[in-house]
């Protein structure tokens, strides 16, 4: 037994060394063609100045920053229309596929022709559809539509009042996580005490308390850091306060409004695949049937739904790339597009984009695979 | 799906960079033998910009930049058929040129220093000078580029014009968004539906996407030039007589405005005793066998698409919508700026 193990240790990392070796002459391969061709290779552009303008910037960013800054400013935009995404698709979802099984016949119906209309019709041109038929309909800045002069509409997209930070700011984020991490501590303490005592303890007395006190010091050391930002027209456009663009609300809608076709249908399949008894029990007992869905039937769903919304939840971030159409400027069009034709350094950017895309997708599944354990821990402990 | 072609493209690239071993695949001179064996020539277009290249309803394509491979396809083969086109975006050609899905790329590409020397291809020719400019809703009442300060411009992505709007906007201290898009139709449907106040690329360009507007009078172009956008072909570095190839093209169609040759008199004028033109015609001289073709290649270039003046007044002329004047592409001799060098 022991030698066939070492044999199948040597074979293995035989394996493995070939791979390694074959991987560096590939490599190598690659670049001295590419140095023949005279085509740049290597990531040296990353600290270049990228020298173009990205109407949409999580953090600072000017044409004098790098085109690794660059890098950041898509994946972030990209994670912030596939985070929102996922929030919207998901409470969309679950609230269509549990309409699907309503016993009401016009609730359930309208939840199946909003199913089979948004999974079938292909999402590159939804998006376009959300994107130019919205802005169609848009005035222009100057005929803005207001709420209050303070928030405005336009083809522009909306902008509304925002608070600047000044340099103080940073205690009152010290405060707010104090409070957090506050309250899980109460809820946590309040749990234990009544699992072992059978007594409820007080948790929001004391948040409060907690949440005056913090913030009270924070105004004490850094006075009151914000300043109202306002928008106001000043010629072309508005100035001042916070744009959220056209191109991110048409993007986050289709993205949302399409992945929670499939979701719904993910979820009605779970909830089906749960025993009848279980919802007869629960009637037995007493539960009305709001109740009996949330305390039982779906709990157990979930282990059934949570791998399958795994890979929408994949999907959805992959399908964020469809942004270059509408020019939104996620990790794909900032690299793989703006990037990648200003350096010319296909193999490489490619390379990244795909690398980011992978980490993205490992990471998600990673855990959803935490949560989808958690659940079934949950389900064989009761 | 975008993202699936360039990721296509670029494993094209790949393929090619992993498996050529030997040093000498692609340092010399094989194109023209490649195509002639091949039969056709793959050239890389636009996705539809009029007068340069566009497809019309029968699917054929016609404009200044598909005329110069025509011209390309007519020298090689006197057959001025023999070419396959194939729509490019902005951010997609230079990785189609490079991976060797097309022999040339004529898609209104202006000649930069870094796409010259870093990207692996060459710019053998300009065949359109050109410059950036800005178009403009009419009712804005604006006169000049320098009255854009806060203005939204929506353009191309991965195109020079991306980088001088970034240039001009900072180094006249004006403020600026920018909407990119991958494809021209989109920038242009959005600038249409007001998302931008002004639609910025190359001038000539510029009245080309006005004709696709809802109502092209509604809007006027602003006299400012911000850049210079000289246009030309342009085919992987290292290959010396496929330059060659393609600026004599060109130079041949320059060479016969300048003498007077048209498509329409190429009989007369082959019975000319001038010089130049014995020497244009292949009457004297081996200048086709040179360049790897037949006596003849000037003339089959003629007689298929005409003289520069021909190609331009066709496709971009004042009889067209476009409606663009010579300007600096007139001959020098008219004060313009192409200028063929001798055919001897
Ligand atoms: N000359 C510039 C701009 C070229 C360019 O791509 N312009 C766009 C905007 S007019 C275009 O031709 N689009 C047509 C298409 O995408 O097919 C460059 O070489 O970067």
């Amino acid at each position: 037994m022991r030698s066939w193990l070492n044999r199948d240790a040597l074979l293995q990392a035989i394996v493995l060394l070939a791979v390694v070796a074959g991987m560096v002459w590939l490599v190598g391969n690659v670049q001295s063609n590419l140095e023949r061709q005279n085509i740049n290779s290597g990531f040296g552009f990353l600290s270049e100045r990228a020298g173009f303008g990205i109407n949409q910037t999580l953090i600072d960013y000017t044409e004098d920053d790098s085109f690794g800054r660059v890098v950041v400013v898509g994946l972030l935009n990209t994670l912030l229309v596939s985070v929102l995404g996922i929030f919207f698709a998901t409470l969309l979802g679950f609230s269509l596929g549990v309409a699907r099984l309503s016993r009401n016949w016009l609730i359930s119906k309208i939840a199946m022709v909003y199913i089979e209309i948004f999974r079938n019709v292909p999402l590159l041109l939804q998006i376009m559809f959300w994107y130019f038929g919205v802005l169609r309909n848009l005035p222009s800045p100057r005929q803005a539509l207001s709420i209050g002069e303070a928030m405005f509409v336009s083809n522009r997209g909306v902008v509304v009042p925002w608070l600047e930070a000044g340099a103080g700011a940073v205690w009152y984020g010290v405060a707010f996580a104090g409070v957090l991490a506050g309250g899980f501590w109460l809820r946590r303490r309040a749990l234990k005490m009544k699992l072992n005592t059978g007594q409820a303890s007080r948790v929001w007395r004391p948040l409060a308390l907690l949440t005056l006190a913090l913030f009270a010091v924070a105004a004490l050391l850094a006075g009151v850091p914000f300043t109202l930002d306002v928008p106001y027209l000043k010629g072309f456009n508005f100035r001042g306060g916070l744009t959220v663009i056209p191109e991110f609300v048409a993007l986050l809608l289709a993205l949302s409004l399409y992945t929670a076709a499939f979701i719904a249908e993910i979820v009605r399949a779970g909830i089906n695949a749960v025993d009848k008894g279980q919802r007869e029990a629960s009637a037995a007992l007493g539960l009305p049937e709001s109740l009996a869905l949330r305390l039982v039937v779906i709990p157990q769903a979930l282990r059934v739904i949570i791998p399958p919304l795994t890979s929408q939840y994949l999907n959805l971030t992959k399908n964020s790339s469809l942004a270059v159409a509408i020019a939104y400027p996620d990790i794909v069009s900032v690299l793989a597009g703006t990037t990648l034709s200003q350096v010319g350094q296909a193999v490489e950017i490619i390379f990244v984009t795909m690398m980011i895309y992978l980490s993205l997708s490992l990471l998600t599944s990673w855990a959803m695979n935490r949560y989808n354990q958690r659940m079934a821990l949950v389900g064989n402990a009761s | 799906m975008q993202m699936f072609r360039q990721i296509f493209l670029c494993f094209g690239l790949l393929v090619m960079a992993t498996l050529t071993v030997s040093s000498t695949a692609h340092a010399t001179g094989q194109t023209l033998e490649l195509v002639q064996k091949r039969g056709h020539l793959k050239c890389g277009v636009s996705q539809g910009l009029p007068g340069f290249s566009t497809p019309d309803d029968r699917g054929s394509w016609t404009g200044i930049d598909v005329d110069f491979c025509k011209a390309m396809a007519a020298a090689i083969f006197n057959d001025a058929s023999k070419v396959k086109f194939t729509p490019l975006s902005a951010k997609e050609r230079f990785t189609a040129i490079q991976s060797g899905e097309v022999d040339i790329i004529a898609r209104n590409t202006t000649w930069s220093m870094h796409r010259d020397t870093a990207l692996g291809v060459d710019f053998p020719v300009i065949n359109y000078y050109d410059g950036q400019g800005f178009m403009v809703r009419r009712d804005l009442g604006i006169k000049s580029a320098l009255e854009l300060d806060g203005a939204t411009l929506c353009t191309n992505q991965g195109t020079t014009t991306e980088l001088n709007a970034a240039d001009y906007f900072r180094s006249n201290a004006m403020q600026y968004e920018i909407v990119a898009f991958e494809k021209a139709d989109e920038s242009v449907a959005a600038y249409n539906s007001g998302r931008c106040d002004a639609y910025t690329t190359d001038h000539s360009a510029l009245y080309a996407q006005k004709l696709k507007l809802t109502d092209p009078k509604a809007h006027i172009v602003l006299p400012e030039v911000i850049s210079k956008e000289p246009l030309g072909p342009l085919v992987r570095q290292g290959d010396s007589a496929w330059n060659d190839l393609v600026r004599w093209t060109h130079y041949a169609s320059l060479t016969a405005e300048e003498l007077g040759v048209t498509s329409k008199n190429l009989k007369k004028m082959s019975r000319s005793s001038n010089p130049a033109i014995r020497r244009l015609f292949g009457l004297d001289g081996s200048f086709g066998a040179n360049l790897g073709l037949s006596k003849q290649w000037a003339v089959q270039i003629i007689g298929s698409v005409g003289n520069y003046g021909e190609i331009f007044e066709r496709n971009l002329g004042v009889k067209t919508p476009l409606g663009i004047k010579r300007g600096a592409n007139a001959l020098w001799t008219q004060g313009g700026l192409q200028y063929a060098p001798p055919i001897r």
